[in-house]
Order: C-alpha cells, then sequence, then structure tokens
C-alpha cells in the first residue's frame, strides 16, 4: 500500500501495509507546499501539484514518485485572461484518454488531453458574467471538486469555493450553476437564493449510482439523488456533532454509504469536544454512526483539510485522513479500527491512494 | 547583453548555470530571453501576465525595477526572491 502525503512541506510518500503504521519511503519537493498528490490509475502516472512561496504554482509529473519529476506547461491562464494561477487545488482524471482536469484559483477547470503534460483554460467557465461578482471562501476563489460520471465524458460537475456547485452536460462547452437546497446560514437569509456566496467545501460522486451524490458545504452536509441538480440536507437534526467540516468520502461500490469528519465550526475548525471522529452513513443520510476506535478520543483538537481524506478502493474499504498537526490516521475495515500510519508529519493538505 | 545571475532554485532550472548573458532593451525583454534560453524556467519568474511573481525581487546594478526598466549592455541583473512565506 502507497500513500501519497501533500505537506505544506513537501510530498511524503509513505508505504505499508493496509492499516499499520507505514514507512517514509520519500520526500520530495523538499520545503515547497505540496497542495495535491494523486497517481492515476489508468496509467500509473503521478501528478503533484506544488506552489513555491514567491516562484508560484508548478504542476509536475512522474512514472515513479521516488524518481525525477517533470514539470508540465501550466496550468497557466492564456495572456487575455489576465489573471494568473495561485495554485492548483484539485486534479482528477477524465473520461476521455489522456484527459485529466485541473482545479485552481482563481476558480478556473483546466484540461489536458495529453496526460498532464499541457492544458487549457476552459472558457464557458472563466467567461461566465457573473464571475467578477464570485466571492472566495476564506481559502481563496478556489475550484476544488470535479466530480466526473464514469462512461460519460459530457457530464461533470465541480464545486467551488464559494459559489457552489455547476454542471455541464456537453464536455464543459457550456456551465449552469445547481445549488438549489444549499443554505448558506452564515449570509442574510434574503441572500440565501443566491448561488454567490454558497462555500461548497467538497462534492463527491458515487461511480456505481452517478446521479447520487454526495456534498460538505461551509455548514452542512447534503446529498443530491438527482446528479446535482437538488440537494437535501441530511446534516441537521443527526447524529452529527456539527456539520461543518471539509472532506467527504463516498464509498465506491456502496451509494449509500459515505464518510464525513466534523469539525466543530467556522469558528473554531478543530474536532469537536477534543475527539476525532469519522462519522459514517449506511443509509444515504439518514442516520450517522461515530467511527472513533483507534482515534484519539480526548484533548485532540486536529484540523483536516478538503483533500485530506480518502479511500483506497479496496474491500473491505481502506479509508486515510491526515491533519494538520502531521498526523495521518488509517483503516484497512471501512473506519471499524484506526491506525496512526504516521506521525510528526508537516501539516497534511492532502492524502490520496497511490499504488 | 545583460549578465542575469541566478540563485538556487532559479539556477537548476537554467543548466546549473549562476550566470547567464541574455540580450534585450528593457528588463522585460531580458526576462523574456531568459526563459526562452532555458524554457524550464518559464512561470517562474514571469507569471503568465508578463509580470514579475509578487515574491520575487529583480535588482538592475542593484536597483529593485519592474518589466519596464530600460537595460543597457552589461548591465547585471539579479533575480532573488522575496524573504516572505514560512
Amino acid at each position: 500500500m502507497e500513500l501519497l502525503v501533500g505537506t505544506n512541506k513537501g510530498l511524503c510518500v509513505l508505504r505499508g501495509e493496509r492499516g499499520e503504521p507505514m514507512e517514509l519511503a520519500a520526500r520530495r519537493f523538499e520545503g515547497l507546499v505540496c497542495e495535491y498528490a494523486m497517481r492515476d490509475p489508468r496509467t500509473g502516472t503521478y501528478y503533484a501539484s506544488v506552489t513555491h512561496g514567491q516562484y508560484g504554482p508548478h504542476l509536475y509529473f512522474a512514472d515513479d514518485p521516488l524518481g525525477e519529476w517533470e514539470e508540465g506547461q501550466g496550468p497557466a491562464f492564456p495572456e487575455d485572461a489576465d489573471s494568473t494561477v495561485q495554485r492548483t487545488w484539485v486534479i482528477q482524471p477524465g473520461e476521455a484518454e489522456g484527459q485529466l482536469f485541473a482545479g485552481v484559483a482563481p476558480a478556473a477547470l483546466f484540461e489536458s488531453r495529453d496526460a498532464g503534460r499541457s492544458w487549457e483554460l476552459n472558457r464557458a467557465l472563466w467567461d461566465q458574467p457573473t464571475r467578477p461578482e464570485w466571492p472566495p471562501g476564506a481559502g481563496g476563489l478556489c475550484l476544488h471538486s470535479v466530480a466526473t460520471w464514469p462512461g460519460d465524458p459530457d457530464r461533470i460537475a465541480i464545486g467551488i469555493s464559494a459559489v457552489g456547485v455547476w454542471l455541464t452536460e456537453d464536455g464543459g462547452k457550456s456551465w449552469r450553476n445547481s445549488s438549489g437546497g444549499l443554505v448558506p446560514r452564515y449570509n442574510p437569509e434574503e441572500q440565501w437564493g443566491s448561488f454567490l456566496g454558497k462555500c461548497v467545501h467538497n462534492v463527491h460522486r458515487s461511480p456505481v449510482q452517478p446521479d447520487t451524490m454526495y456534498l460538505q458545504f461551509h455548514g452542512g452536509v447534503y446529498r443530491s439523488d438527482d446528479a446535482g441538480e437538488s440537494w437535501i440536507d441530511i446534516g441537521t437534526d443527526t447524529a452529527l456533532p456539527s456539520d461543518f467540516g471539509f472532506p467527504m468520502v463516498v464509498d465506491p461500490r456502496d451509494p449509500d454509504r459515505a464518510f464525513v469528519i466534523p469539525l466543530t465550526a467556522d469558528l473554531d475548525r478543530v474536532t469537536p469536544e477534543g475527539k476525532v471522529r469519522v462519522y459514517e452513513t449506511r443509509d444515504r443520510g439518514a442516520s450517522w454512526n461515530a467511527l472513533t476506535n483507534g482515534l484519539p478520543q480526548e484533548d485532540s483538537f486536529l484540523t483536516i483539510l478538503r483533500q485530506a481524506f480518502c479511500h483506497d478502493g479496496g474491500d473491505p474499504l481502506g479509508l486515510y485522513f491526515g491533519a494538520e498537526s502531521g498526523e495521518v490516521f488509517g483503516s484497512a475495515d471501512g473506519g471499524a479500527t484506526w491506525t496512526v500510519v504516521a506521525e510528526h508529519l508537516p501539516p497534511v493538505t492532502s492524502v490520496r491512494p497511490g499504488a | 547583453m545583460a549578465v542575469v545571475t541566478l540563485r538556487s532554485p532559479l539556477r537548476q532550472l537554467a543548466d546549473g548555470r549562476s550566470e547567464v548573458e541574455v540580450p534585450g532593451a528593457t528588463l522585460g525583454d531580458v526576462l523574456r530571453g531568459l526563459q526562452e534560453l532555458h524554457p524550464r524556467l518559464t512561470g517562474w519568474v514571469l507569471d503568465e501576465r508578463g509580470a514579475i511573481r509578487e515574491h520575487v525581487n529583480v535588482f538592475v546594478n542593484g536597483e529593485r525595477g519592474d518589466v519596464t526598466v530600460p537595460v543597457a549592455e552589461r548591465d547585471r541583473v539579479q533575480i532573488i526572491q522575496n524573504i516572505s512565506g514560512g
């Protein structure tokens, strides 16, 4: 088992047995922020989004994460866009051959057709007439989630903080906002009908039932049964100690099963009551169950960022998440038991499975 | 030609060279010319708008300049990252 752990001070490649402490096989991009790293399972190519504090964002790829990394061309805005990429938040394989997407800040979607060697701006989204009014979230105006539709390259959903969910049914030639049902309680009620300010934190689609989607909001957990057309509150009046948080995981084989890691609130972004708890639903959000076995349950105030929680696709499902305090936790049994797989790492920005 | 001095990590992207001679009448010309000579530097000093990145300082003969500053034969151009970040 291999884990790619992006941190504020480089990429950490962990290797070991599922659900057991792992060894640091390599650290790359030392001293630089590795926002996100992933392996494309179709090709085995590794990708890393790295931001230099002075020299800007760069995207690298490699056949071996312990070997040489090569820098791609972009993502970078064309000259007439009059903007500059600040960071790349997510890299997502598309459904077409060689296709990759990159979500960046300021909010824009880039597409590569040559497996990440070069990137092209999606103009239809960038040229949205409302874009000058788009407000940023606390982490900036960022496109952080790209939910493709298995087998259909035309249907994509994206999440942007803080302008909600956008859908395309024509492969990105046109986009429409689809944030109905998402309630930004932090804004005046008069603003709830507008998508402006809807701070989506993470969006996922069930690969086996693509109409089913899950969303962690800036205060709110939601499900969609109609491919993101509308959103249903599945966080209020449940066992969740808070409906604030950043990452989500959806079981790749079970559309009824999803996981969140609640944080106390937007003004106190740590695990509630000093307990680190992953919450699982097996009934589409009707009920939630705390998974705590092996996780710190006393005086533990961790922050888990939006890209720092993943599954490994295994059966039973492996789950992994990392904290800003440098721990990485893992479970080889769907969250029933947890182990500290690594600790004392720099602040963790992302966790994704490798080979 | 101006003489551009490079430090790490830019030096590694310029085949390990700490000095590169680059033609150009303005600092912008020189920095674009530097990218053409060493394409791996593309996007590191100038952003996609052609501006010097916010946290990068470029000096001509010891004076900080922007892309419009004139550059003369044998002028010294130093590219230095800002003392910022953590």
